[in-house]
Order: C-alpha cells, then structure tokens, then sequence
C-alpha cells in the first residue's frame, strides 16, 4: 500500500535510554558458552553494550521524563500537543491505554487524541504515516510521536538468541505541518499469517499468563525460555527482511522517481550489523550511508532504532541542514514500511540517559 | 585457501564436519554459527552471499556449502 503526504515535517528528535547498562561479553559467561565463538558473534552482529530496564522501569516512565525533558528546555509547549501516539509491544497495561496513562501524567490537555499502537520495529513508519494522516485534520497541528519498549522484562535472560540484542529505550517525535511544500511516499505491507515469528505467547487472554507460562523450558541450544517471554524465529525474520526489504525500497524509488545514488541516507530499523551489511550489499548501497552501529552500543529497541541512529550519528549534521533519507522498518506482525522524506533542520535532535536512582532524575 | 572443513572447525573445532550428513541435524551448527559461518565465507572467497541464501538447506553438509559456494563463482 502506498501513502503520499504534502507539506508534513519531522520538528525534532529525542531519544531516553536506561542508564543501566549490560554487557554481552559478561551476559555470555552465563550460558556457558566458549569465549571464542562469543567473540565472533560479537565481531559479526555487532554484540556488546545494551541498555536495560531496571526496578519495573515502564514505557510510560521513559516517554513522561524525555517529554519532561523537552517542556524543561523550551523545546515544547504542553499546550501545543494536540495528539498522542505511541507505539508500543511493551504497554504498562493491558487497559487503559499507556498513552493516556502518559497524557495524565503530565497534565496535558483533554482537547486531544491519545491512540496507542501495537507495533514493533516498523513501528518508526507505522507511526509516523498514523501521525501524518492525523495532521490532514484541522484541528491537529502537532503530533507526539512516541516509540518506546521495555522487552528485555519479556526476554529470558537464559535465552541466548533473545536477549543479548535487547535494548530498551524511547523515543519523542515531533511531527507537524511544514510551510514548504514538502512531499513524503511511503509504503506498508503486512502479512498476518507469519504472525507467530515474533511473539510473545502468553499473557493475553488467549493465554493467559499462570505459574506455568512462568516455567522455563529447554527450546534447543541450551537456551531457557518461558512462555511469557518473547520468541523469536531468528532464521525465519533473517530470510524475511532480507527476501521483502530490498523490493519495497526498489518500488518506494521508482514510485517516487527517485534514483538511489540520490540519497543520502538510509535509516533503517536496527536488528543487528550483520543483517543490515547484507542488505547493503545486496541494494548496492554504500556502507557509510546505512548506519548500522545501534545494536553495539544500546542494543535492538524495536521501533526507536531508527531516531536512535539518527541521534547516535546525524545529530550535528541533521540540525544544520536538510538530506533527501529514506527509512525502512521490519519485524513483527509481520509488517515491513518505508518512507522516502526530507529529514533536517531539526529544532533539537538529541540522547538523554534515564538515570538509575530516584535521586538522579528529580537532579535533572 | 583453507578447506571448508578448516573453516567450519574455526567455528567448532569440537566436531568432525567431514563424517556428517547433516550439520543442523547433529547439531554442529546453530543459526549463529551459520551467520558467522557466511562472514568467514564471505572473507575467505571474497564474495557476498546472498541474504535469501542464508537457509538451512544451503548448511547441511560439505555438498550444499560447495554447491552454495559454486553459485557465487567460488571454488571450495
């Protein structure tokens, strides 16, 4: 399915990691798992540092303290949120919706939408094209787009195919109108019966969590896991995006007439380096315009990869100018999107560490 | 050059890859050994394999390797 938006801009970009922090290296020791074969997983997919939640950390703790963040520095005004967005797999609760629960919390005005999305790392192109329809309306001139997961608490830390990549982190997107005349394609594809190569089975009503989705079982490589943690079909998702990515970015082009050496940038959705240097080669793109470092130093936090590779590695160049960047996210559902946009001159574009104590933030 | 067996004991010096049919049926091979597996091929030849080749059938024994090999104009 294809989208054309007019005269819709990206404001501003933060992203709020956990301070906490883990460390593949050590996290292997506890599987047992020799060091060398260790060490070349992490040359390869890009292994080493990720940020974890900790002490019952919510999406909503991480979206209330980066948007508390922003309305302390003047880069937002309460009163200017005229719509709520989040994306998320990981919600406070089932019901209500956690971006009312985030709306209450910092006392924004009722004289708005609040909609949550269940979606993961498409969840950046998801959200953004659910944030450009809402500005068709009138009466909505800026949009809050939130992209936040707290999965390492759905991961078992026993599961060597799961957690090592995890990371948990937020991200704040401003979206609003844009006086030039701007123009986005975008497109979305899903398939809904391969729905069980993400997942996680239990605690929803059709498996309800009990003590015995808690209990962890042998899945094969000496990896522990319960029902109430995420699963991932690792071979499954591999040969999914690498079979129905490259496509979707030749059509995006070829329906917006774009030809590829005229982007600059290829922001896409961060599951590991050795994935995205696969489709690199295969799309003939250059290595130094697809980023591919988020994974080493936060970890793969479903939907915020993507503003997380802009703040990690644009954010000096994407304040001063404009670059023609073309996004693309893929995962569960499954569900692969991408956008071709003119992305800069951002009014803030930055990272902020969510601190480990109670102390530490009311210092912020 | 290496053989494929040398590279394969880089990754798992613990198994004998030439008295096996089956590598992901033995259990030799894990889908993490395949992808360092394909970083070490892509090296040693200096190809680049393709992503939608990364599949289990292409792991299974010496045979499949050389014949995945072969298609990207690499001698095993």
């Amino acid at each position: 399915m294809n989208f054309l938006f007019r005269r819709k801009r990206i404001g501003g970009l933060l992203t709020v990691v956990p301070a906490n922090e883990g460390s593949f290296l050590e996290e292997m020791r506890r599987f047992n798992f020799p060091l060398n074969r260790s060490l070349k997983l992490k040359e390869v997919m890009g292994y080493d540092k990720h940020r974890l939640a900790q002490d019952g950390l919510c999406v909503s703790d991480l979206a209330v303290y980066g948007l508390q963040h922003l309305f302390a520095q003047g880069r937002l005004a309460r009163e200017d949120i005229d719509a709520l967005v989040l994306v998320t797999q990981s919600p406070d609760h089932l019901m209500p919706p956690t971006s009312s629960i985030i709306q209450g919390r910092l006392g924004l005005k009722q004289d708005m939408l609040c909609l949550d999305i269940n979606q993961g790392c498409a969840g950046f192109v998801v959200g953004l094209i659910e944030a450009f329809l809402l500005l068709e309306q009138p009466s909505i001139r800026k949009v809050i787009l939130i992209n936040a997961d707290v999965l390492s608490r759905k991961t078992s830390p026993k599961d060597r195919n799961s957690f090592p990549l995890i990371g948990d982190a937020a991200s704040i997107t401003v979206v609003e109108r844009d006086t030039e005349d701007s123009v986005i394609h975008a497109n979305l594809k899903m398939d809904g019966t391969r729905n069980e190569a993400l997942m996680i089975p239990a605690g929803g009503l059709r498996m309800p969590s009990t003590a015995a989705t808690a209990v962890l079982e042998d899945v094969g490589d000496n990896n522990l896991r319960a029902k109430d943690h995420l699963r991932m079909d690792g071979s499954a998702v591999f040969n999914f995006v690498q079979t129905e990515v490259p496509p979707m970015i030749e059509r995006l082009l070829a329906t917006a007439e774009v030809p590829m050496d005229a982007i600059d940038w290829f922001l896409f959705h961060q599951p590991n380096r050795f994935m995205l240097e696969k489709l690199a080669d295969k799309m003939r793109v250059s290595p130094s315009k697809m980023p591919n470092n988020v994974v080493e130093h936060f970890g793969n936090s479903s939907g915020v990869t993507i503003p997380m590779a802009i703040t990690l590695n644009l954010r000096a160049q994407m304040m001063a100018q404009k670059f023609r960047v073309c996004l693309a996210g893929f995962g569960v559902g499954l569900t692969w999107g991408s956008m071709l946009l003119s992305l800069g001159r951002l009014s803030f574009c930055e990272s902020i560490d969510y601190p480990n104590t109670a102390e530490q933030r009311h210092d912020e | 050059m290496k053989t494929l067996a040398q590279l394969l004991n880089e990754i798992r010096p613990e198994f004998d890859f030439t008295a096996s049919r089956d590598f992901l049926l033995d259990g030799m091979l894990d889908s993490f050994d395949m992808v360092t597996l394909v970083a070490t091929l892509d090296e040693a030849y200096g190809i680049s394999i393709d992503g939608v080749d990364i599949v289990p059938a292409h792991f299974r024994n010496l045979d499949a390797l050389s014949a995945l090999l072969r298609k990207y104009g690499a001698a095993p």
